[in-house]
C-alpha cells in the first residue's frame, strides 16, 4: 500500500490558514505575553489576522478551483463573497468584543468564587475570547466552500465548539451565560447528530461522500431514493439548526439572551453567513434535480420560520430575546433564497446575508451601550426616552430595526425585495404571501420599540447610554453607513454579487 | 435642465442648511425653512410656464439608470395631473411653514429637527407625484411615512403616539400589500423582454384576468388606505386629531392625495380591465365614504375630527369621479384633488389658530368669535364655505364637474352622492353657527385676532379658493387633454355629449 503525499494548493486555502495560524499565536500570547499588556496584543492580532486574510480573499478573487485540497473544498465565485462577507462582518464584531467588561474575568472560576473575585480585584482579566473567535471564524470560512461531507462536518465543528465557550463568558449574569452555553451545546450535539446521521444514508445512497459524486447520483436517479430522502432530511435538520429555523430555533432565544452581547451580534450575524452559505452550495448544486422532493417541505419551514418568529417577536420584553426572534423570522426569509434554486435567488441571498449581518452587528453594538450600574439593561421597558438622552444612539437603533422591517432606503428593502421577487420567479408564491404577511407582522414590533426610544418618556432608574469607545463608535458607524448606502445605492455591490455568483460543480 | 430633480433637491440642500445652522437660533431656522420652500414654489412656478398643456405625453422626462441588476430606473417626468398637484404640494409648503411658526415649540424635539422633516417630506413628496417607475414610487411612498411619523409622534397633542402608530401600521400593511403586486409584476416583465419597472412598459404587459385583479387589489388597497376610502378610514381621524394642523395639512392635503393619485396613475394604468371589473364596488364604496363622512363629521364635537370626517367624504367624491370613467368625472376628480388640498389647508389652519388661542378643540367650548375676532371668524367662514362647496368657491367646480361625470354613467350613485352636498352643509353651518355667532360665550372675551403672519399666510390660500371658483380655466386647460387621453386609454367614450368644463 502506498501513500500518495496529499497536493494542496497553499495559495487557495490560505485565509483559512491564516486564520488559524493567527488564533495559534493567541493562545500563545494568552500565555507568555503579560497581562497588562495581552488585551492590545490580542486585539491587534487578531484584527491584523482577518485583515490579512481579506487582503488574502481578495488576491484569489478569480480563481476557480476544484482541487485546492484534494477535491475537498471548492474555490468559486460565491465561495470568495461568502469568506469575504464573514470577514468583513468578523472585524467589525471583534471591535465589539475588544470591550473587555463584556466578559469574565476568568472564565474556570466558579461563579461567585472566591477565585472569581480575586481574579477581577487584581485585574487579571484572560482574552482567549480572541483565539476562540479566529478558530469560530476559521470554521465558518471553510464551512461554506467545502465539497465533501466530512470536511462540511469537521468545518461545522470548528465553528460550532469555540462558539458554544464563547456563549458562556459573560461576566455578568454568569449562570445564565452557563446555562446558554450548556444548552447550546446539548442542542448543538444533538444536531450533529442528526447530521452526521443524514450524512451516513447519503453515503449509502451514492457510495460517496463528495458532493459531486452524490450530485451524480441524484442527477442519474439510480439510487434507493429512501437513503436518499432520509439522508437529505437529517442533513438538512442539521443545517435548520444552525440557522435557527423553525422547529430547530429553540436554542437561539436563551443562547442570544445569555451570551456576552458581542459574541450574540457575532453569532448572529456571521454563523448566519457561513450556515446559509453551505446550504445555499448543497441545495443549489449537489441536490438541485432532486428539488421536488426537498422544496415543498422547505417552503413549508419557511412559512412557519417567517410567521413563528414576527407573532412571538411581539410578545418579547426583552431586546435581546426580541432580535433573537426577529433573526428566526430572517432565517424565513433567507429560506426563500435556498428555495428560489436559480441564479437571482443565489444573489438575493448573498446580498440579504451580508446586509443583516451587517445591521445585526450594528443593531446589538447599540445593545451593548445602554447599561446601568449592574451592567447591560435589556429589559425593553427601561429603553424609554432613549432618543432623548442619547439621540445618535437611538437614531442609529432604530436605522437598523427599519432595516430589519423593510423599509425603503435600508439595505433590509433591497434584501427583502430581491429575495422575494426571485422566489416568486421561481414559483413559491405560497412563501412570498407568508414573506409579506410577516413582515407587514414584524414591523409592528420594530416600530413599538422606536415608540419607546422616542415617544415615550423616561423613567428615572438609572439607565444610562455608556459613551462608545472607539472601536464601539466605529462598527456602529460602519454598519449604518453601510445600512443606508446599501438602500439607496446598492447597484454597485449587486453588481458585483451578479458578477461571482455561479456555483462551479 | 432637470427641472423635477431640480425640485426634488432644493429641499433637501435646505435641510441640509438648517442642519448646519448653530444652536439656540430658532427664528433663523424657521426663516431659512421658510426661504427654502418659497425657493422652491419659485421654481416649480418656472417649470410649469413651459408645460406644454395640449401635450398628452410625459414631459420634463428625466431617465438614469439607479439599479440596473433589477433594471431599476431613477425615472422622472410630469403630466397634467402630476403638475397640479406639484404644485399644490410646493405651495401649501410655504404656508405651512409659515402658518405654523410656533407649532414645533411644543415637540419632543428641537425645533431644528421639525423642520428638517418638513423639507425632507417636501422633496418626497414631489418625487412621489413625478416617479415613472414603479419602484421609485414604492420607494419614495413608503419612505415618507417615516417623517410623517415623526411629525406625528414627535410634535403632536394628545395621543400622539399612539395616532402615530396606527397611521404607520395601516400604511406599511397596504404598502406590502402593493410590493406583493409590485413583485408580481417584475417578474411578470422578466418573462416578457426583460425585468423592467417602467410605467408604460408594465403596462403592456399581458396577463390573465385573474392575475389582473389580484395585482389590481394589492395596489387599490395601498391607495385606498392612504386615500382613505371607507372602510379602511380609521386611522385618519385620530391622525388628524394628534398632529400638528400644518402636519395635518401636509398629510390630508398631499399625502393622502397620493392615494387618489395612485389610483389613475397606477390602477387605472396598469389594470384598465381589472378597474372596470372592480368598478361597481369601488364606486359603492366610495358613495359611503360621501355619505358616511358627512354623518359622522354632522356628529363630531371637536373641531379637528370633524375636519377629518369631511375629507373622508371628499375623498368618496374623487373616488367616485376618478371610477365613473367619464372625461368630466375625470377632470373634476383631478381639479378635486387641488382644490380639497386648499380647502383643507384653509380649514385646518385657522380652525387650529382657534384652537391654540383657546386651548380646547371642543366645539362647544367657542362661541360668539365673530365679534371678538372678525378676521379669524370671516376666514374660518370663507374655509367652511369653501369645504361645503358653495358656488363661487373652487371646490364648487370640481364637484359639480365630479357629480356630471357620473350622471351620465351611474345616475343613481350620483343621486345618492348629492345628498352628501346636502348633509355637507350641516356639517359646516352647524359649527360655524356654534363657534363664530351668537352671544360671546365664557373663556372666548379675550381670544386675539390674526396677526400679520397669520392673515399673510393664509391669504393665499383664500385667494386660490375664490379665483379659481371664478375662472377655473387655467388648470382645466391643463388637466383635460389628459382626462380625455386616458379615458380614452381605458376603451371608454362619454356617454352624453362632452360639455366640459370650460
Amino acid at each position: 500500500m502506498t501513500f500518495t503525499a496529499p497536493v494542496l494548493n497553499y495559495t487557495l486555502l490560505s485565509p483559512i490558514l491564516i486564520l488559524l495560524g493567527g488564533a495559534l499565536l493567541g493562545v500563545l500570547v494568552e500565555a507568555f505575553v503579560s497581562k497588562a499588556m495581552r488585551a492590545v496584543t490580542q486585539l491587534s492580532l487578531t484584527v491584523g489576522t482577518l485583515v490579512l486574510s481579506l487582503a488574502q480573499v481578495w488576491r484569489i478573487h478569480n480563481e476557480v478551483s476544484m482541487s485546492a485540497a484534494m477535491g475537498s473544498v471548492i474555490i468559486d465565485g460565491p465561495a470568495v463573497l461568502l469568506q469575504a462577507s464573514i470577514l468583513i462582518i468578523s472585524i467589525i464584531s471583534v471591535f465589539l468584543i475588544a470591550d473587555t467588561d463584556h466578559f469574565t474575568a476568568l472564565a474556570a472560576a466558579l461563579p461567585g468564587s472566591e477565585e472569581e473575585r480575586h481574579s477581577l480585584e487584581t485585574g487579571n482579566q484572560v482574552t482567549e475570547v480572541y483565539p476562540l473567535t479566529l478558530f469560530a471564524i476559521s470554521g465558518m470560512m471553510l464551512f461554506p466552500i467545502a465539497s465533501d461531507l466530512i470536511t462540511l462536518f469537521v468545518a461545522l465543528e470548528m465553528l460550532s465548539l469555540p462558539l458554544y465557550l464563547m456563549a458562556g463568558l459573560s461576566r455578568r449574569r454568569r449562570l445564565a451565560s452557563q446555562e446558554a452555553a450548556l444548552k447550546y451545546f446539548l442542542l448543538g450535539a444533538f444536531s450533529s447528530a442528526f447530521f452526521l446521521f443524514g450524512m451516513a444514508y447519503l453515503y449509502g445512497y451514492s457510495a460517496s461522500v463528495t458532493y459531486a459524486g452524490i450530485r451524480e447520483s441524484v442527477v442519474g436517479g439510480s439510487g434507493n431514493d429512501v437513503l436518499l430522502l432520509v439522508g437529505m432530511a437529517f442533513l438538512t435538520i442539521g443545517l435548520l439548526f444552525k440557522v435557527g429555523a423553525v422547529p430547530f430555533h429553540a436554542w437561539s432565544p436563551d443562547v442570544y439572551q445569555g451570551a456576552p452581547t458581542p459574541i450574540t451580534g457575532f453569532m448572529a450575524a456571521a454563523t448566519k453567513v457561513a450556515a446559509f452559505g453551505a446550504m445555499l452550495r448543497i441545495y443549489y448544486t449537489v441536490f438541485a434535480n432532486a428539488q421536488w422532493s426537498w422544496s415543498p417541505l422547505l417552503s413549508f419551514i419557511a412559512i412557519v420560520t417567517m410567521l413563528f418568529g414576527s407573532l412571538v417577536a411581539i410578545a418579547q420584553r426583552d431586546v435581546k430575546r426580541m432580535l433573537a426572534y426577529s433573526s428566526i423570522a430572517h432565517a424565513g426569509f433567507l429560506l426563500a433564497g435556498v428555495i428560489a434554486l436559480n441564479k437571482a435567488g443565489l444573489e438575493a441571498s448573498i446580498f440579504y446575508l451580508f446586509a443583516y449581518g451587517v445591521a445585526t452587528v450594528g443593531a446589538f453594538a447599540v445593545v451593548t451601550l445602554v447599561r446601568d450600574s449592574s451592567g447591560e439593561v435589556t429589559d425593553l421597558n427601561r429603553w424609554k426616552g432613549l432618543g432623548k438622552r442619547s439621540p445618535w444612539v437611538a437614531v442609529s437603533f432604530a436605522g437598523f430595526l427599519l432595516a430589519f422591517a423593510g423599509i425603503p432606503l435600508t439595505s433590509g428593502f433591497i434584501g427583502k425585495f430581491s429575495i422575494f421577487s426571485a422566489a416568486y420567479e421561481s414559483g413559491a408564491k405560497g412563501v412570498v404571501i407568508a414573506g409579506v404577511l410577516s413582515s407587514a407582522i414584524a414591523a409592528f414590533f420594530y416600530i413599538r420599540v422606536i415608540v419607546l426610544m422616542f415617544f415615550t418618556d423616561a423613567t428615572q432608574d438609572g439607565t444610562s447610554v455608556q459613551l462608545p469607545s472607539f472601536l464601539t463608535r466605529a462598527t456602529l458607524v460602519i454598519s449604518i453607513v453601510v445600512t443606508l448606502v446599501l438602500g439607496v445605492y446598492p447597484a454597485p455591490l449587486l453588481n458585483l454579487i451578479s458578477h461571482f455568483s455561479t456555483f462551479i460543480r | 435642465m432637470n427641472w423635477l430633480t431640480l425640485l426634488m433637491v432644493l429641499p433637501l440642500v435646505g435641510s441640509a442648511v438648517v442642519v448646519a445652522l448653530p444652536k439656540g437660533n430658532e427664528k433663523l431656522v424657521k426663516q431659512v425653512a421658510l426661504g427654502s420652500t418659497l425657493i422652491v414654489l419659485g421654481a416649480t412656478v418656472a417649470m410649469a410656464v413651459g408645460f406644454q398643456r395640449d401635450n398628452v405625453d410625459l414631459q420634463y422626462v428625466e431617465k438614469y439608470s439607479w439599479i440596473p441588476t433589477f433594471g431599476i430606473n431613477y425615472a422622472l417626468g410630469v403630466d397634467g395631473l402630476a403638475l397640479i398637484l406639484i404644485l399644490m404640494s410646493t405651495i401649501l409648503a410655504p404656508v405651512v411653514v409659515l402658518a405654523g411658526w410656533n407649532e414645533s415649540q411644543g415637540g419632543r424635539w428641537s425645533v431644528k429637527v421639525f423642520y428638517i422633516l418638513i423639507l425632507v417630506l417636501e422633496t418626497m413628496m414631489i418625487g412621489v407625484f413625478a416617479a415613472t417607475d414603479v419602484f421609485l414610487f414604492y420607494v419614495i411612498f413608503e419612505a415618507m411615512l417615516i417623517p410623517v411619523y415623526f411629525l406625528i409622534g414627535g410634535y403632536g397633542t394628545g395621543e400622539r403616539s399612539a395616532a402615530a402608530v396606527k397611521f404607520l401600521i395601516y400604511s406599511l400593511f397596504g404598502g406590502l400589500m402593493m410590493l406583493g403586486s409590485i413583485i408580481a409584476l417584475y417578474v411578470m416583465s422578466g418573462a416578457q423582454g426583460g425585468h423592467t419597472f417602467d410605467l408604460a412598459a408594465l403596462s403592456q404587459l399581458k396577463m390573465s384576468s385573474m392575475t389582473q385583479n389580484l395585482l389590481f387589489l394589492g395596489f387599490f388597497i395601498a391607495f385606498a388606505i392612504k386615500a382613505p376610502l371607507w372602510p379602511l378610514h380609521t386611522w385618519l381621524p385620530d391622525a388628524a386629531d394628534s398632529a400638528t394642523p400644518g402636519t395635518s395639512v401636509l398629510l390630508l392635503g398631499v399625502l393622502d392625495k397620493v392615494g387618489t393619485f395612485g389610483m389613475i396613475r397606477y390602477c387605472l394604468t396598469l389594470f384598465p380591465d381589472a378597474s372596470k371589473t372592480f368598478t361597481p364596488v369601488i364606486l359603492v364604496l366610495a358613495v359611503i365614504s360621501i355619505v358616511y363622512g358627512a354623518i359622522l363629521a354632522i356628529g363630531q364635537r371637536d373641531l379637528k375630527r370633524l375636519i377629518a370626517f369631511t375629507s373622508i367624504s371628499h375623498f368618496g367624491f374623487i373616488t367616485l369621479g376618478i371610477f365613473a370613467m367619464t372625461s368630466q368625472g375625470y377632470s373634476g376628480a383631478a381639479l378635486y384633488m387641488f382644490n380639497h388640498g386648499f380647502s383643507t389647508a384653509a380649514l385646518f389652519l385657522v380652525g387650529g389658530w382657534m384652537i391654540s388661542r383657546r386651548g380646547s378643540s371642543t366645539i362647544s367650548d367657542f362661541g360668539g368669535l365673530q365679534r371678538i375676532t372678525p378676521v379669524m371668524a370671516w376666514m374660518f367662514f370663507l374655509a367652511g364655505m369653501s369645504s361645503l362647496a358653495l358656488p363661487g368657491m373652487s371646490s364648487f367646480v370640481s364637484e359639480f364637474l365630479v357629480l356630471v361625470g357620473t350622471f351620465t354613467r351611474y345616475p343613481a350613485h350620483a343621486i345618492i352622492a348629492t345628498f352628501g352636498i346636502v348633509l355637507a352643509a350641516l356639517y359646516i353651518l352647524i359649527p360655524v353657527q356654534k363657534t363664530l355667532h351668537g352671544p360671546t360665550t365664557p373663556g372666548n372675551e379675550n381670544l386675539s385676532d390674526l396677526n400679520l403672519r397669520e392673515k399673510i399666510a393664509i391669504a393665499p390660500v383664500i385667494a386660490i379658493i375664490l379665483v379659481l371658483g371664478f375662472y377655473p380655466a387655467p388648470l382645466l386647460n391643463v388637466i383635460n387633454p389628459a382626462a380625455t387621453h386616458v379615458i380614452g386609454q381605458l376603451g371608454f367614450s362619454d356617454p352624453a355629449p362632452t360639455s366640459g368644463g370650460k
